[in-house]
């Protein structure tokens, strides 16, 4: 137990200890995380009236960003596979910062959810056997068991490994092997589980279609791991922790592959909406050209298909993607690209038109805007600190009774 | 009661920190130190699912949401908890030739249920639509000639379909809409946690939420109410139309029927053979909307 308590200490200091860069970096997230609970603090005492959402389109971009996080928490597995089960010793050294991003993700997921409630008081309802949690009907409690069981995986696998490491000892195969087949399922299920929160919407003919989970999984994994890409960048840049430059070609190319499926999937669904259109195309002629002079989600989805197209092209040549530049370029287009559509491209048209016919526009609010900064900024907050510990210790930095400070 | 005799022995200091959960206006009122006040703010923190509470906690629960109720409109209200009645089963069948789109369904409906008059909350909507077609996206919602009916026109009264196998109470993660045994589906506004899943899955818009504090002046509230009913919501929470069951349940129509001038509106028992939308579902020609959706509304439209 004590172990396990200096543990904790050495690693909450090492992930607070930094240079200038460190620091200013956390002072920025924590203005943005400042601001965002100032907004939050308004929408609490004058309500959910401070957003944009209406009765008409009754969820925003909370849940477009809950969405697209939650395929971030889930691509984790894209590498947990190829370390874990395949042993690819290149992976290998990254996937602890996966999970990390994965665990970040979760967080800033169950806090988007949260923001949304308009009783966040209440939230103990959803407690089982304190509250009344209506599973197995709801996908909704689905979806807060899996995210549950989800964080809870990706926290404690790389915890043991970390754990192991710090006491200078070998992480047994046997004892986190079963804990990372159980979390491969797990991932695939959180994404699965969100999309089907959507899909089974009788109600939203713009969700309601089986193609919705497979189109999830492809998008998390190619703005996942885009992702991932991106902050390996900043981590090979200022830290001592070599990433070789074979992780970041094996990295791209899974959201490559993954990219490629998502913009097929998509073909597939337009054609099939638009060939022959019905009751069930109409949010889908809202989304790509208006409805009259209701055009608020035009230029979202086409940027984002543009975005989309520029990237699958940039990473499916070689010789472009293997210029440093050009691959972080397009992971920056892919990662903007997947959240447009995931988010104000797939939540909002569902709402537009409301089942009696209604077209109504929804734009975010301010309020909105920054409360979600704020999530975000809190999810990079946790991300860099579990990142930067997970590094230390990893690094052999450190270690068990190398401490200065005794610990009783 | 232990609750009570708990706060007189606590320093405000620590009951404004426990209460401080449930807003920053309760820690300011917990300031004040007003014992009752604060009593009511942590029973009504920790209140019940309304089907767990046994008849004691009810009891003390209603008199409490009285008592607030008074306090918030300085009018004395009455809370319904009524069941109900055995052998019955609502159902509603609409008349679509009779109706000329007046919407006095509308206003009697929001006279009648205490919903939030700024946000302008109305369970029921009335779609012009046009004469030869059933689409949706072809209807007009805001209709408003200097006269009704309009040439080439037909009107569509939507409301709650109280369906019988109903997305919106699968949806709900924490129970707190179900489906009562004379077939309302009901809300507790006190256990929903506002996350709006319910709208999402209603295939007929008939779910509203509370965007801000429902705004009611104390001249329009109505004081025969019931729990799950027409009693004054919260903020935060989504509310629907319940058939009037304070109403209904005392054997009186829905106020939208006793509105309607051209009797465009059935209402009654589908388990009494003698009842008259019995009569309507067995001579007149009827259909449902979105029948197809397997929903099973238990709301017809019918012609003459």
């Amino acid at each position: 137990m004590n172990e396990n308590i200096s543990f904790l200490i050495d690693f909450i200091r090492e992930a607070f200890r930094g240079g200038r860069i460190f620091y200013s970096w956390m002072s920025l997230l924590t203005l943005i995380v400042l601001l965002g609970i100032f907004s939050y603090s308004r929408q609490l005492q004058e309500g959910l009236i401070v957003s944009g959402m209406s009765d008409q389109v009754s969820w925003g971009v909370y849940i477009a960003n809950f969405t697209f996080l939650v395929g971030v928490a889930a691509a984790a597995v894209m590498l947990v596979i190829p370390s874990y089960i395949f042993n690819d010793k290149a992976i290998k050294e990254v996937v602890l910062l996966a999970e990390g991003l994965a665990v970040a993700a979760c967080i800033m997921c169950m806090l988007f959810v949260a923001v949304d409630l308009g009783r966040p008081d209440r939230f103990w309802h959803l407690i089982p056997m304190i509250g009344e949690f209506n599973f197995p009907h709801s996908m909704l409690a689905w979806d807060v068991f899996v995210l549950t069981g989800y964080l809870f995986l990706s926290l404690t696998i790389p915890y043991y490994i970390l754990f192991m490491r710090y006491k200078g000892a070998e992480a047994k195969h046997n004892v986190y092997f079963p804990g990372v087949v159980l979390s491969i399922g797990w991932a695939i299920s959180i994404h699965t589980v969100t999309a089907f929160l959507l899909s089974s919407n009788v109600a939203r003919p713009f969700w309601h279609t089986a193609i919705l989970g497979p189109r999830f999984l492809a998008s998390a994994f190619s703005a996942g791991p885009a992702f991932f890409l991106l902050t390996l960048q900043f981590v090979r840049r200022y830290t001592d922790y070599p990433v070789s430059p074979i992780i970041f070609r094996r990295i791209a190319i899974i959201a490559t592959a993954a990219l490629q499926i998502n913009l097929f999937l998509l073909f597939a669904e337009v054609f099939t909406e638009f060939y022959h259109q019905t009751d069930h195309t109409v949010s889908a002629v809202y989304l790509f050209f208006g409805i009259g002079d209701k055009t608020a989600l035009v230029p979202w989805i086409w940027t984002s298909l543009a975005l989309n197209v520029a990237a699958v092209i940039i990473l499916s040549i070689h010789p472009l993607r293997e210029r440093d530049k050009l691959l972080n370029l397009a992971c920056v287009m892919m990662v903007v690209g997947v959240w447009i559509e995931k988010g104000m491209g797939l939540i909002v048209p569902g709402f537009v038109p409301t089942p009696l016919g209604e077209v109504f526009e929804y734009s975010p609010t301010l309020v909105e805007v920054t409360v979600s900064a704020g999530i975000w900024a809190a999810g990079l907050m946790i991300y860099t600190l579990l990142a930067k510990a997970a590094i230390g210790i990893e690094l052999g930095n450190v270690r068990l009774h190398s401490s200065s400070v005794p610990v009783s | 009661m232990k609750r009570r005799r708990f706060f007189g022995k606590l320093g405000t200091a620590s009951v404004a920190g426990a209460t401080a959960a449930s807003g920053g206006t309760l820690a300011a009122k917990a300031m004040s130190g007003n014992t009752e006040e604060l009593n009511d703010l942590w029973d009504s923190f920790f209140q019940k699912h309304y089907r767990r509470m046994n008849p004691e906690e009810l009891r003390e629960t209603i008199a409490r949401l009285e008592r607030r109720a008074r306090k918030r409109f300085g009018k004395n209200i009455n809370i319904d908890t009524n069941p109900a009645e055995k052998g019955v089963l609502f159902g509603y069948a609409l008349n679509i030739s009779k109706c000329k789109g007046y919407r006095k369904c509308v206003d009697a409906c929001v006279d009648e249920n205490n919903q939030s008059r700024d946000t302008q909350i109305q369970f029921i909507r009335v779609l012009e639509m046009e004469k030869g077609s059933m689409n949706l996206e072809e209807s007009e919602h805001y209709y408003n000639p200097e006269t009704v009916p309009q040439e080439g026109k037909f009107y569509l009264p939507v409301q709650c379909m109280q369906c019988e196998n109903p997305p919106c109470v699968h949806a709900c993660p924490v129970k707190a809409t179900w489906t009562e045994e004379d077939g309302i589906i009901v809300i507790d506004y006190d256990w929903c946690i506002g996350c709006r899943y319910c709208m999402t899955a209603c295939p007929y818009w008939a779910r509203h939420f509370n965007w801000n504090e429902p705004q009611l002046p104390t001249e329009e509230l109505n004081p025969d109410t019931h729990y799950l009913g027409n009693r004054p919501r919260s903020r935060g929470v989504t509310e629907k139309c319940t058939f009037c069951v304070q109403r209904t349940r005392k054997g009186r129509q829905p106020a939208c029927q006793e509105a309607c001038p051209t009797g465009a509106r059935i209402f009654g028992n589908l388990l009494d053979p003698e009842s008259e939308i019995r009569y309507v579902l067995e001579h007149k020609t009827v259909f449902r909307l979105k029948e197809e959706l397997g929903t099973e509304p238990k709301f017809w439209y019918f012609t003459d």
